[in-house]
């Protein structure tokens, strides 16, 4: 199905990325106040959902030429890696570490291995739900 | 060094063999893997001094201390003989294996991954002081015989026979961990010695006779004894160094390790002795008698190793007569019983060996299309020739001793008092020697059917000629042990024998010296086992002589009335019939499987909560009604309704879509931005979703349902509701421990550096919840993915078994 709705194509292209900025914002936000990486990559996974009503699946695969599945893995290995490493400090499974640094730039900032975590959980989100719209949107 | 980890070096060894094969083509892989039974082999024999001493060595690694599992290396007399069989017989076999297996053609990977699998936990097995981990380690023996047998897993006999030594191995397997739990009940403890040294107070427990039954279903299992033997014989589709390893000298002997282990435990009962003197001679008689009806060289040295592995149970039973009287007559049964299973392991496997040669070299094992290969094949006719008459019992080899000694505990079983003996133990020496004449046939059959007479070379696949040297190393080793055992009997007695029998019999001996066994070929003419020896070498060859007249009679039996038949039967039923029950109630409707899941949720859940009275409503903490959530209410409701009302499939993912954004608004009014934040973003997605996937469904289709199932659902649907709003309720106002919400509140800027309570619980406090969330999310979209991808239903021919 060829579709050619300019209004819509046109205002995708600056609402993606408003959509795609708020979701990063929001999951570096997380920790403090509402968001994460959860709703994050539901945010992402929006925007780009946003960009195949509007376009087909085609364009929006040469637009962004991410393999998802490949996306969802190192996800997957991001959150279990940042797991796993507390082993190596001689501390329990899962013990997250943190700490306050001033950056320049940004100021006093928290630096936390939760965030990799997190952005583990980012990508996975992203990488699966995409994976499941694309093989389901593409099947004919 | 904590030798307790050596047992994992095969496993730690087996993770670089897939690699090694994939980069290395030019070695064959085998070369790497025999160095790790050589290096084990060699350790342990240094510990021969401690265990010839008495001794025991022990080492141990705590795996779940609250449950009181761990992981033992108890090295005793037993253990040792056992572990030097392992890693011995192991190095041989992976010696000709690298000659058997083409480096080339087969998935070398694989197969020394099995191998290597398999001696570890073969040597978890034996040296396990710990009954569960000893039963982890049996388990994993029985999967890596699955995996080795199914070795060529394109071919239907190798699959059948993996999945029925598997389900005989494994059913014994669970039993025996019944037992082992009784046991561990009655003890207190689960570590082998610990019950062994109050294995007094166990006589008479009510759980002691159905603890012992229970662990020798599990040892009757692994060793093939009857009616579980029928396992064996299929087993032979693996490859024959495995058949030599697995099926002959360790695996199948696991069961005989573990009568042995248990019987100072045990050997007070009647029903033990019974039980394993005559399962143990039952089955020398049957495997021997059967052992004569194969025409597969591969079938008849599976029914040998069945009888003599029978012979070996029965000496073990026999021994264990000694807790009940202390007399030198009865103390030969357990130095037969060690002293056979070193000679079997040594004759039986380097006939396993010619077995595969000569398959190798002609293309057949069947002895009807083999004969008078012994000018052809001069050296593995040698080798074929010794180890038979081993077999057969006759000197100048090892199985003559261990033979004799046989005859002489039965015999001896005649002057044993206690439990009924007196009047039934004249039966023990008639079925011995009767099944040792049948010994006698099948090893003459096996050896002069296959290399002497005429020659058939017309009919053989391929033109034969002796195997390449490196064949022959292994069998030619196992074939001079053979004869050198017999030589110096006393020797390997003192090494290696004794401390066995010491560990068994912990009750009678403390040191191996008192063992008071001397092995000599030479009786003098007035012992009554020369002259058995005699008849059965007279009677024997007689009936070997007129084998083939009388050999047509083994088709008497119909084939519908064999065990082999009542275990397909067994599983034809199992599966046809479990087949049958499921389908009563998959309806392959996904609402269906919803009505299931909803109605036993609503039941259960509302009658557990009326029967421990836990239904409770205190208004006192509920919030206001607003008006904004009245509104809301109301939106929700007709939205509701809408799905249910509309008459197609677009109005109702959009009234769906509806439902959930009015609850998100509730988030919103109760003041939880996150919960409102996702809820929404997840609507909009899944609403993508079904926009997306919309053209690919049928029409709405009501398929058949009539207004009485409407009538169900609708219950269901109350129920549920209800369910859900009752359980709120009670939930909301009893508090059974006080709320960590506190904690929360407490420790999230000082423990976890966060502010957001809700997300930091999602990746700190409660992260392992979110990582198992995040892998069922992808697995979820790759399953999706493979599921759209393969088409797997269209493609019904993908089925292998069809």
């Amino acid at each position: 199905m060829k579709t050619n709705d300019v209004i819509l194509q046109t205002t995708t292209k600056v609402v993606f990325f408003i959509i795609f900025l708020f979701s990063i914002h929001i999951f570096f936000a997380g920790h403090y106040t509402p968001g994460g990486g959860f709703v994050g990559g539901l945010l992402t996974t929006g925007a780009i959902v946003l960009l195949l009503l509007a376009f087909d699946l085609k364009t929006v695969q040469k637009a962004l030429p991410f393999n998802f599945t490949i996306m969802t893995a190192i996800g997957l290995l991001l959150a279990l890696g940042t797991a796993a490493g507390a082993i190596f400090f001689n501390v329990p499974f899962f013990t997250h570490a943190f700490d306050y640094f001033t950056l320049p730039l940004f100021g006093e900032t928290s630096l936390h291995t939760a965030i990799i975590f997190d952005a583990g959980v980012f990508l996975v989100v992203v990488g699966s739900a995409i994976t499941i719209i694309q093989s389901i949107g593409g099947d004919s | 060094m904590e030798f307790v980890l050596l047992i994992f070096l095969p496993i730690v060894a087996a993770l670089f063999i897939p690699l090694l094969f994939r980069k290395i083509k030019g070695i064959h892989t085998g070369w790497f893997v025999l160095a790790v039974p050589v290096v084990l082999f060699i350790y342990y024999t240094t510990f021969i001094k401690t265990t010839m001493d008495g001794g025991h060595a022990l080492s141990e690694l705590q795996w779940i201390p609250s449950l009181g599992i761990s992981f033992v290396s108890y090295l005793d007399g037993l253990s040792i003989l056992f572990s030097l069989l392992i890693t011995g017989i192991g190095a041989l076999v992976v010696l000709y294996s690298i000659f058997y297996l083409d480096k080339n053609k087969e998935k070398l990977g694989n197969f020394y991954v099995y191998l290597l699998l398999f001696m570890s936990a073969m040597l978890g097995v034996v040296q396990s002081d710990n009954v569960i981990s000893l039963y982890l380690f049996w388990e994993l023996t029985s999967i890596s015989s699955f995996l080795l047998i199914g070795y060529w897993f394109t071919r239907d006999g190798s699959r059948f026979g993996a999945l029925k030594s598997m389900m005989v191995t494994v059913f014994g397997g669970l039993m025996m961990l019944g037992g082992f739990i009784l046991l561990g009940i009655m003890g207190g403890t689960f570590s082998i010695r610990e019950l062994i040294a109050q294995s007094s107070t166990f006589v008479g427990h009510e759980f002691f006779t159905l603890a012992l039954v229970l662990i020798l279903l599990g040892a009757f299992t692994k060793s093939a004894q009857f009616p579980f033997y029928i396992w064996l014989p299929d087993a032979m589709e693996a490859p024959t160094p495995v058949s030599a390893y697995l099926h002959s000298a360790t695996m199948v002997k696991a069961g005989l390790y573990l009568v042995a282990r248990f019987t100072p435990i045990f050997a007070a009962s009647e029903v033990w002795i019974w039980l394993v003197t005559g399962i143990g001679l039952l089955t020398l008689f049957w495997g021997s008698l059967f052992a004569v009806k194969q025409t597969d060289l591969k079938a008849i040295l599976a029914f040998s190793t069945v009888s003599q592995l029978g012979l070996i149970m029965s000496l073990l039973g026999a021994g264990a007569i000694t807790f009940h009287v202390d007399e030198a007559l009865f103390s030969f049964a357990m130095f037969a019983a060690i002293f056979h299973l070193i000679n079997h392991a040594t004759f039986k496997g380097s006939l396993f060996m010619i077995a595969g040669i000569v398959d190798h070299e002609t293309g057949t094992r069947d002895i009807r299309k083999l004969g008078g290969l012994m000018s052809i094949m001069p050296v593995s006719f040698t080798v074929a020739f010794i180890g038979s008459m081993s077999m057969a019992g006759l000197p100048p080899f090892n199985g003559f001793l261990s033979k004799e000694m046989f005859l002489q505990s039965m015999l001896a079983i005649r002057h044993f008092e206690l439990f009924n003996f007196s009047t039934w133990g004249v039966v023990f020496p008639v079925v011995a020697w009767i099944a040792s004449v049948f010994t006698f046939i099948y090893s003459f059959y096996f050896v002069f059917k296959t290399f002497a007479g005429k020659q058939k070379i017309g009919k053989l696949p391929r033109k034969p000629h002796e195997a390449p040297f490196g064949m022959l190393i292994s069998p030619v080793i196992l074939a001079m042990l053979v004869v050198t055992i017999f030589f110096i009997p006393n020797v390997v007695g003192k090494w290696l024998v004794k401390p066995a029998v010491m560990a068994i019999q912990p009750y009678q001996y403390s040191h191996p010296s008192e063992v008071g066994v001397h092995v000599s070929a030479w009786h003098g003419f007035d012992s009554p086992e020369l002259w058995l020896t005699v008849g059965i070498v007279l009677i024997g060859g007689l009936l070997y002589l007129s084998l083939s007249k009388w050999q047509k009679f083994y088709g008497i039996q119909p084939d519908t009335l064999s065990l082999n038949a009542l275990y397909d039967t067994t599983m034809m039923f199992s599966e046809k019939g479990m087949n049958r029950l499921s389908r009563i109630y998959m309806t392959g409707l996904i609402r269906t499987y919803l009505l299931y899941i909803f109605a036993f949720l609503s039941v259960t859940t509302i009658a557990m909560l009326f029967l421990q009275d836990a239904f409770a409503v205190d208004m006192s903490s509920f919030s206001k009604i607003s008006a904004y959530g009245l509104i809301n209410a109301v939106i929700l409701l007709l939205a509701v309704a809408f799905v249910l009302l509309s008459k197609t499939r677009l109005g109702a993912i959009i009234s769906l879509g509806a439902v959930g954004y009015s609850v998100a608004l509730f988030f919103v009014i109760f003041k939880a931005p996150d919960l409102a934040l996702t809820q929404l973003v997840i609507e909009t997605v899944s609403v993508a979703l079904f926009l997306l996937a919309f053209q690919h469904l049928p029409k709405l289709s009501d398929h058949g349902e009539k207004k009485s199932h409407k009538f169900v659902n609708a219950i269901i649907a109350l129920g549920v509701g209800v369910t859900v709003t009752l359980v709120a309720l009670s939930s909301h106002s009893q508090k059974l421990v006080q709320s960590i919400s506190q904690y929360y509140k407490d420790t999230v800027e000082t423990e976890a550096g966060g502010g957001n309570i809700v997300n930091v619980i999602l990746v700190d406090y409660r992260g392992f919840d979110t990582l198992f969330e995040i892998a069922v999310l992808a697995i979820a979209g790759i399953g999706v993915l493979g599921m759209i991808k393969l088409r797997l239903a269209r493609k019904e021919s993908s089925d292998e078994n069809k």
